[in-house]
């Protein structure tokens, strides 16, 4: 069925409009991808309105082309800034960036570049033969399922991400009190304002990333000095071709974080928690976790496959079902209606050259976009050489610009500079940052989950547990909350040595 | 180390007592519609006091003289944080680009400095460059002050 639906799919991709316009879109997106603040969500609304008076298959191309160039360029500032331009590219940094300093900035680089493509060509395959099959799964889920599926996410910060699992969890709880902050939508409620207008908008994720990761990283790092340290890359075709020769070697990283991806990618706000329990899992499984976060090569492998490959899935359930599965791709979907197309399952029936010029297009878009990205990394490199007293200044202005765009408020840029602190004064006490962003990414989402499960069950947690599919899950979730508990008790119980089979739950 | 441990975990606690207080005025219960607004907040709060307090009591018996943060470090610390911190004021006076001009081409002389040259091109162009790209290009607007007015943007 699909590859005859695919060739009329290239057919309309590869004409030569369609790739300049996707062209266009990649070096737009990867700007964007690498201005911290300016994401993908944000360069899409702001290119919406330019995309009216095209034909709506390249005005698709164009918005998803600007995703894929985003979603490349997060991981430019990642490894070589240690400033995570987009929430799932925040793992990317913990070995991007150690790596960076080490002088291994291409070698990271071209990881991150060649496993962003692998995990988007994965995600691409798989809504081309399996689209159907899988939203028929999707379908199924009812908010049991979906608060089981946050729960396992946040059960992997304490259970798997090492550290103190008592900071993990203050990060978590801290993240979903402030995504609580503000205007109940369900019940019209103004919760935790205190009378404060200012406090009415609440806390936006991008506006806490800047200051936690952007203006925090900054004071944490200047601690030795007023310099950036060593953050030059040296990227030429013989790094990128030596770094594939021992790319081959993560192979089961690579399934791993695809397989990872894909399946968180296609719920609302996937690409984060994947590419986290994709590093999580890899530092699990690997054979010296201990390198992990002083950069090791899988470290970045590992999320930026699983990033990509759920940064693609997202599409899957806006093609299909008419859902958004990320930020971006609902934004996507305003601008399908906009152009006339009813979103949903007879999308495929009554406007499939569309449907599959898009799916199309993502081939070709990535493509570009990989190609595109390993070419011109020495232009990005480039910024490095810019003196330190220079650097500093724009970044600080940049990451001010992007807190105010989010929503036009002067106040944002107040909470960045205060997030900033707090991101430096937690950092130093092993506050883990991640759980806290992700946490209030997906506070109002979890809520609502929760919310309407107990409505479902009339108030009992029950219901969590007695569903077949989310009761699985939960089981799974509340085991990795009582790892940190069990691991001592369970050491104890198989003598000193960790056996491999403790490590592998 | 260990006094910021404390006292970072006393502030979350502080913090997590807000929240219950703020949680059971909005009523932490079941209403006609499904759990009432302060029903999730309540629970976060209640789970946050509990394990602050476990920090809290595991950084009091826990012997680490490291200071937290000694003087050599915190000076270029607070050589980044207050320009900063600057630089947001200014913007709410002056406008986003006149105060990215100033804090720019202030920075590259003090820390930096850069001749006079590149101070003065620097501190122009960038802001300029910004200006085209946000206001122009991408039409997103950012705060602007007196001069913007005067140059009627």
């Amino acid at each position: 069925m699909g590859i005859e639906n695919l060739l009329l799919g290239f057919h309309i991709a590869i004409t030569p409009y369609n790739l300049f316009v996707s062209v266009v879109g990649v070096t737009l997106g990867t700007i964007i991808g690498v201005l911290p603040g300016l994401g993908g969500a944000n360069g899409v609304a702001i290119l919406l309105p330019l995309t009216f008076t095209m034909a709506p298959t390249s005005a698709i191309i164009l918005l998803t082309s600007l995703y894929w160039g985003a979603l490349f360029g997060g991981a430019i500032t990642s490894v070589l800034f240690n400033i995570p331009g987009e929430p799932w590219s925040v793992a990317t940094t913990f070995d991007g960036y150690p790596l960076a300093r080490q002088g291994l900035g291409g070698q990271a680089l071209t990881a991150a570049f060649t496993s962003s493509f692998v995990g988007a060509l994965f995600s691409i395959i798989l809504i081309t033969f399996f689209a159907p099959l899988l939203a028929e799964i999707a379908l199924k889920f009812g908010p049991p399922e979906f608060f089981a599926i946050q729960l396992l996410t946040f059960s992997s910060f304490v259970g798997l991400g090492g550290g103190n699992p008592l900071k993990s969890l203050v990060s978590i709880l801290l993240g979903f009190i402030l995504s609580a902050v503000g205007l109940d939508i369900v019940t019209g409620q103004l919760r935790m304002t205190f009378g404060l207008v200012d406090l009415m908008k609440g806390f936006d994720f991008i506006v806490a990333v800047i200051g936690l990761f952007g203006i925090g990283e900054i004071l944490l790092s200047v601690e030795e000095g007023l310099s950036f340290k060593g953050v030059r890359t040296g990227m030429n075709l013989r790094v990128v071709f030596d770094t594939w020769r021992i790319l081959p070697r993560y192979a089961r990283t690579f399934v791993r974080g695809a397989f990872i991806g894909f399946w968180m990618g296609f719920k609302p706000g996937g690409a984060t928690p994947a590419s986290f329990m994709s590093y999580a899992f890899a530092k699990r499984f690997s054979r010296n976790p201990e390198r992990f976060g002083k950069g090791e090569l899988e470290g970045v492998v590992a999320p930026e496959t699983a990033a990509h490959a759920a940064g693609v899935a997202a599409m899957l359930p806006m093609i299909t079902l008419g859902i958004p599965g990320s930020p971006t791709a609902a934004v996507m979907l305003g601008g399908l209606i906009i152009w006339g197309l009813q979103p949903g399952p007879l999308l495929f029936t009554e406007k499939p050259d569309f449907v599959w010029g898009l799916i199309a297009s993502m081939y070709t878009g990535n493509i570009i976009g990989v190609v595109m990205v390993l070419a011109f990394v020495p232009f990005f490199a480039a910024i490095l050489r810019i003196p330190f007293a220079i650097l500093t200044p724009v970044i600080v202005v940049v990451c001010a610009l992007g807190s105010y765009a989010v929503h036009n408020s002067m106040i944002d840029i107040w909470y960045m500079v205060i997030f900033g602190v707090v991101g430096y004064v937690f950092k130093k006490l092993d506050y883990p940052l991640a759980p806290l962003v992700l946490a209030l990414v997906l506070g109002d989402l979890a809520e609502n989950a929760l919310r309407q499960s107990l409505i479902m069950s009339q108030g009992s947690l029950a219901i969590f547990m007695t569903r077949p599919i989310s009761g699985a899950i939960t089981a799974v979730a509340i085991l990795f909350f009582a790892l940190p508990a069990l691991t001592p008790w369970w050491r104890r119980l198989r003598g000193p040595a960790v056996p491999r089979a403790a490590r592998e739950i | 180390m260990r006094v910021a441990d404390i006292v970072t975990a006393s502030v979350l606690l502080l913090v997590s007592g807000v929240v219950v207080f703020d949680a059971v005025r909005l009523g932490i219960g079941w209403s006609t519609d499904g759990p009432k607004s302060g029903f999730l907040p309540f629970w976060l709060g209640v789970l946050m006091i509990a394990v602050c307090a476990v920090i809290v009591a595991q950084a009091a018996r826990r012997a680490d003289a490291r200071p937290f943060v000694t003087r050599a470090q915190l000076g270029p610390v607070l050589k980044v944080l207050w320009p900063a911190v600057a630089l947001v004021v200014l913007t709410q006076w002056l406008g986003l680009y006149v105060s990215a001009a100033l804090y720019t081409g202030f920075y590259m002389r003090w820390i930096g400095r850069h001749s006079a040259l590149a101070v003065l091109a620097v501190a122009i162009l960038f802001p300029l460059a910004t200006f085209f790209i946000f206001e122009k290009w991408f039409l997103v607007p950012m705060p602007k002050g007196p001069l913007e007015a005067w140059l009627g943007q």
